[in-house]
């Protein structure tokens, strides 16, 4: 993690466990009534989100003011980009005010690796496109991590727009390496067979209850309508093939538990009996990705 | 000497007076003449890349006639065929009368247009054809914007027929391909970028090679990288179609897995394709299905490529890197003979264009291509005479390359030694 944070593949196992653990610390500090500390005093953050962003910016921001850092939070619309700045030049121009890093959200992908090639400022990718969401990854780790003892020999359901899902690739890099059998499922032009390869352990459905079947954790995704640049598939009837119903968990493992990166839409991919369910952790992953965003932010500014 | 046209294959003298070949033969009487000593070099006819891009008019930023010419003969190459997607696009005689102006005037090697198929390479109406021919095309392509109506396509064919004129088409069926960064595979996914899948390129071969055969027109493959697109070119050839294709250095080079991640010196069209791909050009390269080494040189300015990758230009440079990479890829790992690469930059794109050019016999233009096979040096794009930059071959080290060119009798460039 040398220099900043890009995403989950490029890690080592040991990197991971360490900001999980550091994580665990930082989330008993969430239930405390004074939450912030001076670790970070002194130091100052900028927030770039070229895309629209609700928990991930927000998190981000909060995490790093429990930890003492200042923050500065810029989003396209206000940038110089919407002047016809281009990227670099815009990024350039924050490094040149000597921010200690900068979490950046781009729809293209690759966009923060391309910079962190041409800055010397580290670079903590909130989102590339349809390539990676690390801290998303992360926190969806620690709340697993909260249910169970290990990740090693669970099985892992992840279901709905693989192909557009920068929150489903993270998560295959990282179940994979810590052992973690993963199902991805969606209809079939959202689930190019190459995926199969990106990593050990990885198996492909477009049949949604083989996927459920015997699930320990089943993990939703939107369907990302802004990123489809063509009808790939009939979205009148995607509730019915690749909505999560109570009438699916009975397939799954008793104690499964179910998780959404957000933003949900009910009825669309999942509906809100199970969305409100008891097996919900979606709240839970909010919460965890302040924790592990400290936990983040720490190890890149320390 | 190495003259595939001849046959000749060893040691010769060359000489040339007035622009032409005077005579070829052992210890010729060179009085008087200025003696260049290309002992334990390869000397070869004049090379011909048959596709590049030169920017002008339009694009000046980028590349101009004389810088492009210049590359070319830093390349080891005398003959250059630029492409018409300039602005304006050459659809028109005013249009090539103009390159071919400028290119008199500037350009130290020399420079061959390729009109529009269809105007403004829109796709729909036919270009003025006939008068381009008439004003010095030696091909026609809409390279970069292919025609998609099948029907512009049958009608250009047959037109273009009636000149004798090759239709080149850059094979991409751009539904297939829309939006596509790299190519469909295991990359693109890992990467999550869009993919530009091979059957993009192979539906439209298809496409193009019935037409040919309903049309009787010439037919040639620009840039070829699919491995089936080249098993479709090799069964039209056994069908005696008249079919040929192109391939480009980092096609039988590259592939995917080695491409830098959203490193845009690694972006163009078609796409570095996947391992096998790459070795079944270089093996089309060997058999004979491919009929010439083309670089599809692509020149585009620095801040052009600085940027997110999907929103980076396509295409790189590569005059100057195309004998390296042949030596290192064909040569050197025993694909290829010298004889057989020296036709593939001579006598292959001289037939397919009617050149009356590649060979070096008494009469023939005084265009000669001096290599060698052993000196080592490393590519440095900073030093090029491109005015763009963009090659994924910056620093790599070769065997061999260019040590002179000779242009219609005169050095219009040699190796700093």
């Amino acid at each position: 993690m040398q220099g900043g944070l890009l995403g989950i593949e490029g890690l080592e196992r040991p990197e991971i466990e360490s900001i999980l653990k550091r994580a665990k610390d930082f989330q008993a500090v969430q239930h405390q009534a004074v939450k912030k500390s001076d670790r970070l005093r002194g130091r100052m953050i900028v927030n770039v989100f070229f895309e629209s962003s609700t928990r991930t910016r927000t998190s981000f921001e909060i995490a790093a003011k429990r930890l003492g850092a200042d923050t500065v939070s810029i989003t396209a619309a206000g940038s110089s980009l919407s002047k016809g700045e281009s990227l670099v030049d815009t990024l350039n121009t924050l490094a040149a005010m000597r921010p200690d890093a900068i979490v950046m959200r781009h729809s293209a992908s690759g966009a923060p690796h391309f910079l962190a090639r041409h800055l010397e400022t580290p670079i903590i990718n909130a989102g590339d496109g349809t390539h990676e969401h690390p801290t998303q990854a992360l926190l969806d780790a620690l709340t697993i991590l909260d249910h169970r003892p290990s990740l090693e020999g669970l099985r892992v359901a992840i279901i709905g727009d693989i192909a557009h899902s920068r929150v489903a690739r993270s998560n295959v890099h990282l179940l994979s390496k810590f052992g973690a059998d993963v199902v991805l499922c969606g209809p079939p032009p959202l689930l190019p067979a190459e995926l199969a390869q990106i990593a050990p352990r990885v198996t492909l459905t477009s049949d949604m209850a083989e996927a459920i079947r015997e699930a320990d954790v089943i993990m939703m995704l939107r369907v990302q309508l802004e990123r489809q640049h063509e009808a790939a598939f009939p979205a009148g009837e995607y509730f019915r093939f690749y909505g999560l119903r109570l009438e699916h968990l009975c397939l799954a493992r008793p104690e499964v538990i179910v998780m959404h990166p957000g933003p949900i839409n009910r009825g669309r991919e999942i509906s809100s009996e199970v969305a409100d369910s008891q097996i919900s952790a979606i709240l839970n992953q909010v919460e965890n990705g302040v924790a592990v965003r400290m936990a983040v932010l720490e190890r890149i500014l320390n | 000497m190495v003259d595939p046209a001849s046959g000749h294959d060893g040691l010769a003298d060359v000489l040339l007076q007035d622009g032409v070949v005077a005579a070829v033969g052992p210890n010729l009487d060179a009085t008087g003449a200025e003696v260049f000593d290309a002992g334990g070099m390869v000397v070869a006819p004049g090379f011909i890349d048959m596709h590049v891009h030169l920017r002008e008019p339009g694009f000046e930023h980028a590349e101009t006639i004389e810088s492009g010419a210049r590359a070319a003969a830093a390349g080891g190459f005398t003959s250059i065929c630029c492409m018409p997607n300039t602005a304006p696009v050459n659809d028109s005689a005013t249009v090539t009368s103009y390159i071919i102006e400028r290119a008199r005037r500037y350009a130290v090697v020399n420079v061959f247009p390729i009109g529009a198929i269809t105007k403004d390479s829109a796709g729909e109406e036919l270009a003025a054809i006939g008068s381009m021919k008439k004003a010095g095309i030696v091909a026609i392509s809409d390279d970069g914007r292919p025609v998609m109506n099948s029907m512009v396509m049958r009608r250009a064919m047959e037109y273009a027929g009636g000149y004798g004129l090759p239709v080149i088409d850059h094979c991409e069926d751009l539904h297939l391909s829309a939006g596509g960064d790299m190519h469909e595979g295991l990359e693109s996914v890992r990467r999550g970028l869009r993919g530009i899948p091979s059957c993009s390129e192979d539906v439209m071969v298809a496409r193009d090679i019935l037409l040919t055969e309903l049309t009787g027109a010439r037919f040639h493959v620009a840039h070829i990288s699919s491995r089936h697109s080249l098993a479709m070119v090799a069964q039209a050839k056994a069908r005696r179609l008249p079919v040929s294709c192109e391939a480009t250095p980092h096609h039988f080079a590259l592939s995917d897995e080695q491409s830098a991640p959203y490193d845009s010196n690694y972006k163009m069209k078609p796409p570095l394709r996947s391992a096998c791909d790459r070795d079944t050009v270089a093996g089309g390269i060997a058999d004979g299905v491919v009929d010439a080494i083309a670089t599809d040189h692509a020149p585009h300015a620095g801040s052009e490529k600085m940027q997110e990758f999907e929103r980076c230009p396509f295409g790189i440079i590569g005059l100057e890197t195309a004998i390296g990479v042949s030596l290192d890829r064909l040569v050197h790992s025993g694909r290829v003979g010298l004889s057989r690469l020296v036709e593939l930059f001579t006598t292959g794109p001289a037939r397919i264009l009617n050149l009356d050019r590649g060979r070096l016999t008494a009469g023939a233009p005084g265009d000669v291509t001096i290599f060698d096979l052993e000196t080592e040096w490393t590519y440095d794009v900073n030093k090029s005479a491109s005015k763009s930059n963009n090659s994924p071959f910056h620093g790599v080290k070769f065997r061999g390359g260019p040590a002179a060119t000779i242009v219609a009798g005169r050095i219009v460039w040699k190796r700093e030694t």
